[in-house]
């Protein structure tokens, strides 16, 4: 097979996750969010909103974005960057889809 | 020397290899055309009109004999290729060997058929060539012919019309959540939808196909939901994919399909491949205009001139007739990107254009496509359209005007939608009011026509169409919108979804002309309420438009852990319970339980992924959820009444539990907490709840619009009932009359406070036949709704949302 994909790790199939949600990936520096948007697009992100730690796996996806379950912080799944007014980014990692299957890069695992 | 060309496979891409080669240098080869199927090449693209008959074969073919003849090619057709000597260049066939100096493989793709039971029954066809249309043809004669097609995409739907045009009974089905959902986003799809289902196809999305049934022909499909539809022929229109096992025989290399470089050689240089089965710089291509642009390059490869394939930004039409849609570019959304949307409720018409640096990256239209190709030279040319911004949704006709009607979706309902569902007004008989009588203020309207002279939710609505029949003769005041994505306030919409039927978000959307084009985190639960408690039968419940407590049935806490609370009915509780409650409090190692001031218990600090065995315990032991996270029944708080208190008048514990019984797991606009006290002393604290009923002698005091929150407020009695049945019929009316038309995330006494306490009794009081209405309503819904959540959580996919995707911990960190 194509040797880009031995490099990344599979998580999973696409289908998996629901369209405008969020799953759970746990890794030796703790959990990321892995979202997949309306449009397919996934995106993979520390599970932690910056403002206090809320669990963004489990927020409400629109568009391009999530909205924090504890206090409605919306962060950018592109960025990892907080709406104005409010401040703080959270750290996202490079992911992408091959054949119905969701690749991490496996730069998210170290710190 | 002349040298030999064998191509292999008659499709599009090598016909026009063909006509390329021979315009060029009609001595350089002699070709020989081999194809699989009995005849030479004729125009793929073509294969739907002939199915719904507006072709026919001989209209598409596009070699004849003649031509061929004419430019001394050897055709073989009806002769499969079976082996290709790369040692010796040969091919090998079952008529023999045939030398090749060049080859050109173009055998195209096949179609993917899902792995169901049943996949290899009669009446399962692909639609893929002419022998396919020739089959669905036999089955469109048979008396009242039923056809499944089982994908919503270009191919699929394509199918799907020339079927119905034939005459047969169609259903679609398709697994995502709209058509096309790779060319078109969930307002296009819900308008093309609509064109199909207008002509008589039933679309049915999200469906997931369980099996093929019948015993040895096709008789109907299966869905895992339990739906059966009867079928005569059964399309399968999944996809397709690469027809590439020749070339893997041969050791050419394959990536998804045969890869070739820019000038469409393949891993052997005296092997060429162009068309479906390709695959260049990891993109497949199955749309005709990148593969006559392969079949240019590769006749000029032959001709040993340089030639380069380069990819072109594509654009997708549908060719069903009257459904006319376009999509180009990149749509998906972005925080670098914005877009532009324009509705037109009343024509049906959608544009979407997607917009990154000042340049059109990406187009969707449906109902008006005539821009498109002006739309698609933007997205090509890469042009600035700074300037032009303002009016580009307009498209090239359009030279500066005035902005967008807000009133246009008003102006666009028909006469005779309901704008005042009180007392049954439509919008026609508020115009006739206006213009007849001549008629300029809300005043006037409500005394002629009594529209929003009850309970006054609609009042925006008569204001706007004050305003948009009387132009500038009427000044609309400003009402606060739902969200950024419409100058709707809820009481709008709400009116607006009843009135026009709209029974879907995408229907919603477009009808109200959505300024975004799929909504936010505000307004999406607030329209995912409305439309299921609307249309119980119609709508389906979209968890992801839910907070997260609804989607998880359960409480999030700071820390991200949940809360667990078992429904404990009316308070009441047994040993055998505690006890369960108990061992999963051990089992789980809840740092906290508490009792709630809703009598009943509650586990805190459960992890999410612990949530799903955790309830199956509770299951086990009989419990349910008692939705202490929903918009919709809490609790109903009792006393112990006339088992046990010396002062007891009724049998307030009975019917607490019965009212509890009743109305679990009904959604409402915000959450509704009830209590039955069995006297006067009232030691339940019913006169605080949303519903409160206190118990007297002479029988039941129900008290509403209670609240002991951020305000706290004193419930108003609405009536004393003679009977506990008589009790429970009132409390039931008030709570559908209040999930019918509150907004949401209103109280109820937030929203008595607007419509009136005298019309909320007049309706669920005084008038008996409006009572019992609302009752049958709320009853129909609850045999829709009222289900154990977590039991449906314990097993199937649902349960995934508890799970992780993946659990990586193990992996060495490289």
């Amino acid at each position: 097979m194509n040797a880009m994909t031995d490099d990344w790790l599979d998580i999973g199939a696409l289908t998996d996750i629901p369209a405008r949600g969020g799953r759970v990936v746990k890794t030796p520096r703790g959990c990321l969010a892995v979202f997949r948007a309306a449009d397919d697009t996934v995106f993979a992100l520390d599970d932690r909103c910056p403002h206090k730690g809320g669990p963004l796996s489990d927020g409400i996806v629109h568009g391009h974005n999530v909205t924090c379950p504890l206090h409605s912080l919306v962060i950018s799944l592109e960025t990892g960057a907080a709406a104005n007014p409010e401040e703080g980014r959270v750290r996202t990692h490079q992911v992408r889809v091959a054949e119905g299957r969701v690749l991490l890069d496996p730069a998210a695992l170290r710190s | 020397m002349t040298e030999k060309l064998v191509v292999i496979g008659a499709g599009m891409a090598s016909g026009r290899a063909l006509e390329h080669l021979f315009e060029t240098d009609p001595g350089a080869y002699e070709v020989t055309l081999f194809n699989g199927e009995p005849r030479g090449n004729y125009n793929r693209l073509m294969l739907s009109p002939v199915l719904s008959g507006e072709k026919s074969y001989e209209e598409i073919v596009t070699h004849d004999d003649a031509w061929y003849a004419e430019n001394r090619v050897t055709t073989r057709f009806g002769e499969a290729v079976t082996k290709i000597d790369r040692e010796r260049k040969v091919v090998v066939s079952k008529g023999g060997e045939t030398p090749y100096d060049k080859l050109l493989i173009a055998t195209g793709s096949y179609p993917f058929i899902l792995p169901l039971p049943g996949k290899d029954l009669d009446g399962v066809i692909a639609f893929r060539d002419i022998d396919d249309v020739g089959r669905m043809l036999g089955a469109a004669e048979l008396p009242e012919a039923k056809a499944v097609v089982i994908g919503g995409g270009l191919l699929g739907l394509e199918a799907a019309a020339g079927l119905r045009l034939r005459g047969m009974e169609v259903t679609v089905l398709h697994v995502m959540g709209h058509l096309m959902e790779r060319q078109l986003d969930p307002s296009a799809g819900y308008l093309l939808a609509k064109d199909l289902e207008r002509r008589g196809i039933r679309v049915h999305c999200k469906a997931q196909t369980k099996a093929i049934l019948g015993q040895n022909r096709v008789e109907g499909v299966l869905l895992e939901d339990g739906t059966v539809y009867e079928a005569d022929i059964v399309v399968m229109a999944v996809g397709i994919r690469p027809e590439t096992r020749l070339a893997r025989d041969a050791g050419i290399e394959i990536e998804r399909g045969i890869t070739v470089d820019d000038a469409m050689r393949t891993s052997d240089p005296d092997i060429l491949a162009i068309g479906e089965c390709v695959e260049h710089r990891g993109m497949l291509y199955g749309l005709v205009a990148p593969l006559y642009d392969q079949a240019k390059v590769v006749a000029r490869t032959l001709l040993a001139d340089e030639a380069v394939f380069l990819p072109v930004e594509l654009s997708t039409k549908l060719k069903v007739t009257g459904c006319d849609l376009f999509s180009a570019g990149d749509f998906s959304e972005g925080p670098d990107r914005e877009e532009i949307v324009f509705r037109d409720a009343a024509r049906g018409v959608y544009k979407r254009l997607v917009l990154k640096d000042n340049t059109i990256i990406g187009a969707v239209m449906y109902g008006d496509t005539a821009d498109g190709s002006w739309f698609l030279s933007k997205i090509k040319a890469k042009e600035d359209i700074a300037a032009e911004r303002d009016t580009l949704i307009f498209g090239p006709a359009y030279a500066g005007g005035a902005a967008l009607d807000p009133m246009a979706a008003v102006a666009a309902l028909p006469d005779e939608a309901e704008i005042c569902g009180c007392n049954g007004v439509c919008k026609g008989k508020i115009v006739q009011a206006i213009t007849g009588s001549g008629l300029s203020t809300l005043e006037e309207v409500r005394s002629a026509t009594k529209a929003s002279s009850s309970c006054g939710q609609c009042t925006g609505l008569v204001e706007q169409v004050l305003a948009s029949t009387l132009g500038d003769g009427f000044q609309l005041p400003t009402a606060k919108p739902v969200c950024k994505c419409t100058d709707f306030t809820h009481e709008d919409v709400r009116r607006l979804i009843k009135a026009g039927e709209l029974k879907s978000m995408p229907a919603v959307w477009q009808e109200l002309g959505w300024k975004t084009s799929c909504g936010c985190h505000v307004c999406r639960p607030a329209l995912n309420f409305y439309l299921l408690a609307d249309w119980p039968d119609d709508y389906v419940d979209d968890a992801q438009s839910r907070f997260i407590n609804e989607r998880a049935h359960a409480n999030i806490q700071k820390d991200g852990t949940f809360s667990v609370m078992p429904r404990m009915w009316g308070g009441v509780t047994t040993a055998a319970e505690l006890r369960a409650i108990a061992d999963a409090a051990d089992k789980f190692d809840v740092p906290m339980v508490k009792v709630t001031g809703g009598q009943r218990i509650d586990l805190l600090g459960v992890k999410k992924e612990d949530l799903p065995e955790m309830w199956a315990d509770l299951n086990a032991a009989g419990m349910v959820s008692g939705h202490a996270y929903t918009k919709g029944l809490r609790t109903v708080k009792t006393c112990v009444g006339t088992d046990f208190c010396r002062f007891g008048t009724q049998d307030s514990t009975g019917l607490g539990i019965r009212l509890e019984k009743r109305l679990w797991g009904s959604w409402t606009p915000h959450k509704v907490k009830m209590a039955v006290s069995g006297c006067p002393r009232n030691c339940a604290e019913a006169t605080c709840k949303d519903v409160g009923i206190v118990c007297t002698d002479a029988g039941f005091n129900i008290g509403v619009g209670g609240a002991a929150g951020l305000d706290l407020k004193q419930t108003e009695v609405i009536h004393t009932a003679r009977t506990e049945e008589e009790a429970m019929d009132v409390t039931v009316a008030f709570v559908q009359l209040y999930r019918e038309n509150a907004k949401y995330l209103d109280r109820p006494y937030r929203w008595i406070e607007k419509v009136g306490l005298d019309w909320v009794k007049s309706l669920v009081v005084d008038d008996l036949q409006s009572r019992m209405a609302l009752v049958a309503r709320f009853d129909h819904s609850q045999s829709i709704y009222q289900k154990d959540p977590w039991a449906e959580r314990v097993e199937g996919e649902k349960r995934r949302e508890f799970e992780p995707l993946a659990d990586l911990r193990l992996k060495a960190a490289e």
